[in-house]
C-alpha cells in the first residue's frame, strides 16, 4: 500500500504536467487551481509595481534611510537595511527576487513593517482583522437577512404600497456611493441634529478602557461598531431586497408554484418551502462571494469613523509607504475572496442538487 | 434615425423615474460643460464671508475661505464627468472587443482569454486601486480614467462574452457566416448593432462605478489634487474638520448631493432603458 504510494509520488514528480491536466479536468480540482493561480497573479502584480515603478518605493526608502540618519548611513548601508526590510536581495537579478519573494509567501512569511522593523505583516493583519470581521460581517449579515425578507415580502405584494416604497427606497441606497451616505449620516445624525456622539464613537474602543470579556467592554465595543455596522447595513440593504424581489418574482411562476397552489396547500407553506427555498438560492452564493470582500473591510468608511479595521491600516500602510503591509493586504484579502468564490461554487453545487445531477449525466 | 430617437423619448416619457434621469444626465452634462462658459470663475478667498448660510449672493453659502460653494460645484462637475465617461469608454470598448472575439473564435482562445478574465474579476478591485494610485500618483484625467478603466472591464467582458454566444445561435448570424461574409462583418455588422441597447445599458452603470472609485480615491487624498472637482472639495471638507462645524452644513452637502444626484441619475436612465429596451419587460 506504502509502495504504490511512493510510486504515485514518484510517477507524478515525473510527469507533472499530466497530472495538472487531470486536476483541470475535475471541476473541483479546477476551481482549487483557478484560486490558486489567482492569489499568484494579484500578488505578482503587487511585487513588479513595487518594483519596476519609476522612483520605486525601495529607492524612496534608501533616500530615506539617509536623510533620516544624517549622513552617518552610505548608500550601501542604506541598501542592505532598505533590502532586509523589503525580504529581498536587491542586487539579485529581478527574477530571483521574485521568487525569494514569493518562496517566503507560500511559507507564511509576508515580512516585516517598514516603520517598526520588528513587527511583522502577519501579525499587523492579525491585530486588526477582528475588528474588521466583526464590524462589515455582522453589518453585511444583518442587512442580508433584513434584505431577504423585505425583497420576499416586497415580490408578494407586488405593486402594493409597500412594494413601491421598498423597491423605491432599495434603488435609492444602492445608487449612493456608501461612503456618502456615512458622511451624511455625521452630518443630519452627528452634528445638525446632535443625536449621535460621533467624537466619542470614532475608533475601535474607547481609550484607556479595561479590555477583556467582562459587559463593559463589549457594550463599549457594539457602542464603537454601531455606526460602521448601520452604514454596511443601509448601503447593502438595497441590494438584498432587489435582488430577492427579482429572484421571488421569477419563482412564482414557475410551474410547481401553481401545482402547489392547485393541491391547496397553505400560503404559508407556498411561500417558506416553494418560493422562498428556490429564490433565495442565488443569493447564498452571492452572500457568500461577498463574505469574501470583508476581510478588505471598507477603507473609506473606516477611515471616516476611524474604525481601527483592514481597510483603515491599508490606508495608513499606503500614506506612510509602509509597502510590506500594503502588499500583506492585498494578498491577505485577495486569499479570501478568492476562498469564498470557491466555496460558493462548491457550496452551489451541494445546494441545488440539479446542477449535480447534470453535471453527472452531462459528464 | 430621428424617427428612432423620437421614439425613445416617446417610450422614457411614459416612465417619470427614467425620464427624471435621463433629464437629470442632461442637466449635469450642461453644468458641468457649457455653464461654466457663461459663469465666472470665483476662487479668490474672502475672509470675511467664512462659512456663510446661502443667502442671494451666494446660494449655497461660502466655504472654509468664503468662496461660493455654487460656484464650485459648478466648476467641479467637469473633471468627474469626463473621467467617469472615458474610463466607461475605455472598459467597455476593451470588454466588447475581447468579449466578441472569446464568444466567435472560441477553442483556446476563448479559454485564454477567459480565464484572465476571471483572474482579474477576483482581485478585489478597490483595494488594488488604492494601491496602484498610491504608487502612480496618477495627476493626468487620462490616466486616471485608464486605471479606472483596467479595474472594471472584468465583469463587463463575461457578460458580453455570454451575450454574444446566444446571438451567434440567431439566424441572421447563422445566415451571414453561411454567406462566408467573415468574422469582422459578422461581428460588427451583425451583432454588434443588435447589442447597442444591452452595450449602451453597461456603459452607463461603468460610469456610475467609475465615479464612485474615482470620488473615494479623490476623497482618500490618494490623488494629486489639482483643479476643482466635487470629490476635491469633499476631501477638503474632511481633512479641514469641516464636517463637525454645524455652520460648514451647505459646503459638505453641496458636493455630495451632487455626487449622489448625478449617480441616481445614470443608475435610473439606465433602468429605463433595460425596461425599454427588454420587449419580454416592456409593457407599454
Amino acid at each position: 500500500m506504502t509502495v504504490t504510494a511512493a510510486q504515485a509520488r514518484v510517477r507524478s514528480a515525473t510527469n507533472p504536467r499530466r497530472y495538472f491536466g487531470a486536476a483541470w479536468r475535475h471541476p473541483v480540482g479546477r476551481a482549487v487551481l483557478k484560486a490558486v493561480l489567482t492569489v499568484w497573479a494579484a500578488t505578482t502584480i503587487t511585487f513588479f509595481l513595487i518594483r519596476l515603478m519609476p522612483g520605486s518605493p525601495v529607492d524612496i526608502k534608501i533616500d530615506e534611510l539617509i536623510n533620516t540618519s544624517n549622513g552617518a548611513l552610505t548608500y550601501e548601508e542604506a541598501r542592505v537595511i532598505a533590502s532586509s526590510l523589503f525580504a529581498i536581495n536587491l542586487d539579485a537579478p529581478l527574477h530571483e527576487q521574485y521568487l525569494s519573494f514569493i518562496g517566503n509567501v507560500a511559507r507564511g512569511d509576508l515580512g516585516f513593517s517598514f516603520l517598526s522593523s520588528s513587527t511583522s505583516v502577519t501579525s499587523i493583519i492579525l491585530g486588526v482583522l477582528p475588528w474588521t470581521l466583526f464590524a462589515v460581517g455582522s453589518g453585511l449579515l444583518l442587512s442580508f437577512v433584513v434584505g431577504v425578507g423585505l425583497g420576499l415580502v416586497a415580490a408578494y405584494r407586488r405593486n402594493s404600497a409597500f412594494d413601491h416604497v421598498v423597491s423605491s427606497i432599495a434603488s435609492v441606497a444602492t445608487s449612493v456611493p456608501n461612503f456618502l451616505t456615512a458622511l451624511l449620516i455625521v452630518l443630519i445624525f452627528g452634528v445638525q441634529l446632535g443625536i449621535l456622539p460621533i467624537a466619542a464613537m470614532r475608533g475601535s474602543y474607547t481609550p484607556g478602557i479595561q479590555v477583556g470579556f467582562n459587559l463593559t467592554f463589549i457594550l463599549d465595543v457594539l457602542f464603537h461598531a454601531s455606526l460602521p455596522i448601520g452604514v454596511f447595513f443601509l448601503t447593502n440593504l438595497g441590494h438584498w431586497i432587489l435582488s430577492m424581489r427579482s429572484a421571488t418574482l421569477a419563482a412564482l411562476d414557475e410551474d410547481y408554484v401553481t401545482a402547489a397552489r392547485a393541491r391547496g396547500l397553505t400560503d404559508g407553506r407556498i411561500t417558506t418551502a416553494y418560493v422562498g427555498r428556490n429564490a433565495v438560492l442565488p443569493l447564498v452564493t452571492q452572500f457568500a462571494i461577498a463574505a469574501g470582500y470583508v476581510v478588505g473591510g471598507a477603507v473609506i468608511i473606516e477611515q471616516i469613523f476611524v474604525y481601527q479595521g483592514v481597510g483603515l491600516r491599508l490606508f495608513n500602510a499606503v500614506n506612510q509607504r509602509d509597502y510590506p503591509v500594503m502588499q500583506g493586504i492585498v494578498l491577505i484579502t485577495t486569499a479570501a475572496v478568492v476562498t469564498a468564490n470557491l466555496l460558493a461554487d462548491l457550496l452551489y453545487t451541494r445546494l441545488d442538487p440539479r446542477i449535480g445531477r447534470a453535471g453527472g449525466s452531462g459528464g | 434615425m430621428i424617427a428612432s430617437a423620437l421614439e425613445f423619448l416617446r417610450l422614457l416619457s411614459k416612465r417619470p423615474v427614467g425620464l427624471a434621469g435621463f433629464i437629470g444626465v442632461l442637466a449635469f452634462g450642461f453644468m458641468a460643460y457649457i455653464a461654466p462658459m457663461f459663469v465666472p470663475l470665483q476662487d479668490t478667498p474672502n475672509i470675511r464671508e467664512i462659512y456663510q448660510t446661502p443667502t442671494f449672493a451666494h446660494p449655497l453659502g461660502t466655504d472654509f475661505q468664503g468662496r461660493d460653494i455654487l460656484n464650485q460645484i459648478v466648476y467641479g462637475g467637469r473633471d468627474i464627468l469626463t473621467v467617469g465617461f472615458l474610463a466607461a469608454a475605455f472598459s467597455t470598448t476593451l470588454a466588447v472587443t475581447f468579449g466578441a472575439l472569446a464568444a466567435t473564435v472560441g477553442g483556446r482562445l476563448d479559454t485564454v482569454i477567459l480565464g484572465i478574465t476571471d483572474v482579474a474579476l477576483t482581485i478585489p478591485q478597490l483595494i488594488l486601486l488604492i494601491v496602484v494610485a498610491a504608487i502612480l500618483r496618477p495627476s493626468g484625467f487620462l490616466i486616471l480614467a485608464v486605471i479606472l478603466a483596467l479595474l472594471q472591464w472584468p465583469s463587463l467582458l463575461r457578460q458580453v462574452r455570454a451575450q454574444v454566444l446566444s446571438l451567434k445561435e440567431r439566424d441572421y448570424v447563422e445566415a451571414a457566416r453561411s454567406l462566408d461574409l467573415g468574422l469582422p462583418h459578422i461581428i460588427f455588422r451583425e451583432m454588434l448593432p443588435n447589442m447597442r441597447s444591452y452595450i449602451a445599458i453597461h456603459f452607463i452603470l461603468a460610469m456610475t462605478q467609475a465615479i464612485y472609485a474615482q470620488a473615494g480615491i479623490i476623497f482618500l487624498g490618494l490623488v494629486p489634487l489639482s483643479g476643482q472637482n466635487w470629490g476635491i472639495m469633499l476631501y477638503f471638507a474632511n481633512s479641514q474638520g469641516a464636517i463637525f462645524f454645524k455652520d460648514s452644513f451647505w459646503y459638505i452637502i453641496s458636493p455630495i448631493l451632487a455626487i449622489a444626484l448625478f449617480q441616481l441619475s445614470l443608475v435610473s436612465l439606465a433602468s429605463a432603458l433595460e425596461d425599454i429596451f427588454n420587449p419580454r419587460l416592456r409593457s407599454a
